[in-house]
């Protein structure tokens, strides 16, 4: 049982809990994440960690509102539990060595990018951070982009916020214009990641894409999380969650998040239903 | 006189029409009267054969024994002098490759039904004891051990007996190991691991769960920083295998592990559970151990029509007998030779078939068995909207990825000496699937219950 600390709503859809979880803390490294269940019947699902702090001995989360358990999971309140809470799972983003990077994040996926921008900035390497999001009111992480990243590019899909256009148009522009990066580092949306990384393909620039695909136990036991890299599957949970870009199969990646997408409609539903009635 | 009816008393079951639609436990267990009449079969040899065909040693005659008096306490007392999971090892023990299979009554007829005798004692046990087992006296010693499956929870057990403060370490949010995520509650009811992970805890055993030792914590930390003395690993063996055919990424293709957890564990076959599972129409499960028959029977309770895919003969089945039959009579489909080649989908991404060849036996291969070659030109369609890879596991790298010195083989199994359990690394045991590879709840209980014994040696020796 791990107590939520800190709520906050980010956008209408999109929610920070910092929870208290000690042991998580004491190790985790951007691009790590956790997986929780919410209550006794609860499924297991994985977030990336957002941010952590050492001393305070916790870990900050940041989930888009998007089926039942994310539902159910904003329903809980400061000084709330949440039932199970382990991590920290996965390979940390490596970072060692980079002095040049551009971090491209969509959506709530910047929520991701964030720490490890952060920890690149805190390097010293030179980040370029691209961010995209819908619209101007879902907009996150504003703030903390602009204080850990050398430049800002604020990209919209409709011109509401920063410039209209898709952060792939930001990334070829800066490439285009001379930039050289030793790595892009992207996480977002599948099919933005997928078209970032066909992007630089074509410049040839090294670029690593984070993976959160379904996934139940996150120790490697499930094997549900699979996906191919490289011609060869590997198991996001434990081999990732971050892979080359350019050797991942994002159009079967794309197809296995679907798997349970009327369920989780159902579910989303049926929990909304349920909440209401019982406010 | 001893009951000299060559056959066993029949163990009570659900009629295999009803149970294939429910998760309710199949075999339903003796009654006081059957047991007493079982136990009359047995002849309370001298030379115990039965004894030694079991790997945690059990005093078998000694307890059959008392159950003929009709003393099932003073019976449960023996098996749990060597036994920390008895109303476990007396459902999913292969009994007829071990005690059983060594039981003179089996020479001419069936042998005692060690393996229904063993539950029946530990289930009345556990319905009529109230006392709670005695806390032994601390030896302050502390002794960590990692995963809380069969070999960690019987080292656990054992050395709580002995006085050492004992934390058993789980990854997932529930303690069991295999016991609750991989077995199904229709073969081992999941009240039945809960009540013998109390008596644990009775015995002052703590367990934490949503731990990942090689991640929340290592195991140089674990003696360094925690404080333990010695450490036991029974991680298991988790990372399922696949074939690498083609379309084994399709929606629609689960590993037997994800399936089972997804039923087993998240409990996804209750109306009321958050955790989805495919129901498919036409399963297929590829393999033929435990596990396969495990996932095939609860795709069957799904409502699914399922086929078991095996590349070789049914006498070659590593399956328990029982479970092979129980799949049958629950009108499970069996492919013999016949294995997989490529699974193809619809636009998509949902699994629609699965290329399969024949297979015939050819010379012996390593493991003794004949080894299946594929018949040439014998391609041929079985429309599935399911598969289940049933194929084994190999032990999970996270801990030896994250423990420098601990020498593992080259296909993951950590290396240890075997009557011990000692790894590499001074104070740290290993034992269970993540030292053999995939195999059975009690030969796992067998390696926990030497290494305990090791590790109270080394404790005591240091001293």
């Amino acid at each position: 049982m791990n107590r939520i600390l800190h709520k906050e709503r980010l956008n209408p859809t999109v929610t920070l809990m910092e929870v208290d979880a000690p042991l998580v803390a004491r190790k985790a490294e951007p691009g790590q994440f956790i997986i929780l269940r919410v209550d006794e019947k609860g499924e297991r699902i994985p977030l990336t960690i957002a941010d952590y702090d050492r001393e305070k001995g916790s870990i900050t989360i940041i989930f888009q509102i998007v089926g039942a358990t994310t539902e159910k999971l904003n329903r809980l309140e400061e000084g709330d539990f949440i039932h199970d809470f382990v991590g920290p799972l996965g390979r940390a983003t490596h970072t060692e060595g980079l002095r040049k990077v551009a971090v491209v994040g969509g959506g709530v996926g910047c929520a991701i990018a964030y720490p490890v921008a952060k920890k690149l900035h805190e390097q010293g390497a030179e980040v370029h951070a691209i961010v995209g999001f819908r619209s101007r009111d879902l907009v996150i992480l504003e703030e903390a982009f602009a204080a850990h990243s050398a430049r800002l590019i604020r990209m919209s899909d409709d011109g509401s916020w920063g410039e209209k256009g898709l952060v792939t148009d930001a990334l070829k522009r800066l490439i285009e214009s001379g930039e050289q990066y030793d790595e892009v580092i992207t996480i977002g949306p599948l099919i933005m990641m997928k078209f970032v990384c066909q992007l630089t393909r074509q410049y040839g620039v090294k670029t690593v894409a984070s993976m959160n695909p379904i996934m139940i136990d996150g120790t490697g036991m499930c094997g549900g999380c699979r996906l191919t890299v490289g011609g060869k599957t590997r198991f996001a949970c434990v081999d990732g969650p971050e892979f080359d870009g350019h050797e991942i199969d994002f159009d079967e990646a794309m197809a296995r998040s679907v798997s349970y997408r009327d369920f989780e409609r159902r579910a989303h539903d049926h929990v909304c239903a349920l909440l209401k009635g019982g406010d | 006189m001893p009951n000299m009816d060559p056959h066993k008393h029949p163990m009570p079951s659900q009629d295999p029409d009803v149970r294939a639609r429910n998760f309710d436990e199949v075999a339903l267990g003796y009654g006081e009267q059957t047991a007493i009449e079982e136990a009359a079969r047995c002849l309370n040899c001298k030379h115990q054969p039965c004894v030694a065909g079991c790997p945690v040693r059990i005093h078998i005659p000694a307890f059959i024994a008392k159950v003929a008096e009709g003393d099932f306490e003073a019976a449960y007392q023996i098996i749990s002098q060597s036994s920390s999971l008895p109303a476990v090892c007396g459902r999913v023990c292969p009994q007829e490759t071990q005690c059983e299979g060594k039981c003179v009554r089996g020479v001419k007829g069936e042998p005692v039904g060690i393996g229904r005798l063993e539950r029946f004692v530990a289930d009345w046990h556990l319905a009529h004891s109230t006392q709670a087992p005695e806390r032994p006296a601390a030896n302050g010693h502390r002794v960590a051990v990692i995963g809380s499956g069969p070999s960690g929870l019987t080292c656990a057990g054992d050395l709580a007996r002995r006085g050492y403060e004992v934390t058993v370490y789980e990854a997932l949010h529930l303690a069991g190991g295999v016991l609750v995520y991989g077995i199904p509650e229709f073969r081992l009811p999941k009240a039945i691991v809960q009540k013998e992970i109390d008596t644990l805890k009775a015995l002052g055993v703590t367990v934490e769960t949503n731990v990942v030792i090689g991640r929340s914590i290592t195991i140089d930390e674990l003696m360094q920083e925690y404080g333990y003395e010695a450490v036991f690993i029974g991680s298991g063996a988790g990372l399922p295998k696949f074939m690498n055919i083609p379309g084994e990424n399709l929606k629609g293709v689960y590993s037997a592990n994800e399936f089972l957890t997804r039923i087993n564990l998240m409990k996804a076959y209750l109306p009321d559970g958050d955790t989805p599972i495919q129901r498919g129409k036409s399963v297929a499960v590829v393999g033929g151990g435990n596990v396969a028959m495990d996932a095939a029977r609860c795709a069957r309770r799904l409502g699914a029509e399922v086929t078991v895919v095996y590349r070789r003969t049914e006498q070659e089945l590593p399956a328990r007998r029982e479970e092979v039959e129980h799949a049958m009579e629950e009108g499970i489909e069996f492919r013999f030779l016949t294995n997989p080649v490529a699974i193809s989908g619809d636009e998509q991404g949902w699994v629609r078939s699965i290329t399969c060849q024949r297979m015939e036996l050819g010379e012996p291969d390593a493991s003794g068995r004949r080894r299946p070659v594929e018949v040439p030109g014998s391609e041929h369609d079985l429309p599935m909207d399911c598969v289940i890879m049933a194929l084994g596991t190999s032990p999970n790298p996270l801990i030896r990825d994250t423990t420098a010195g601990l020498e593992t083989q080259k296909w993951g199994g950590i290396i240890v000496e075997e009557q011990t359990g000692l790894t590499s690394r001074q104070g740290v045991y290993a034992g269970g699937d993540a030292v053999t590879g995939a195999a059975t709840v009690i030969l796992a209980m067998g390696a926990g219950k030497s290494a305990a014994q090791a590790i109270d040696e080394y404790i005591q020796g240091r001293e």
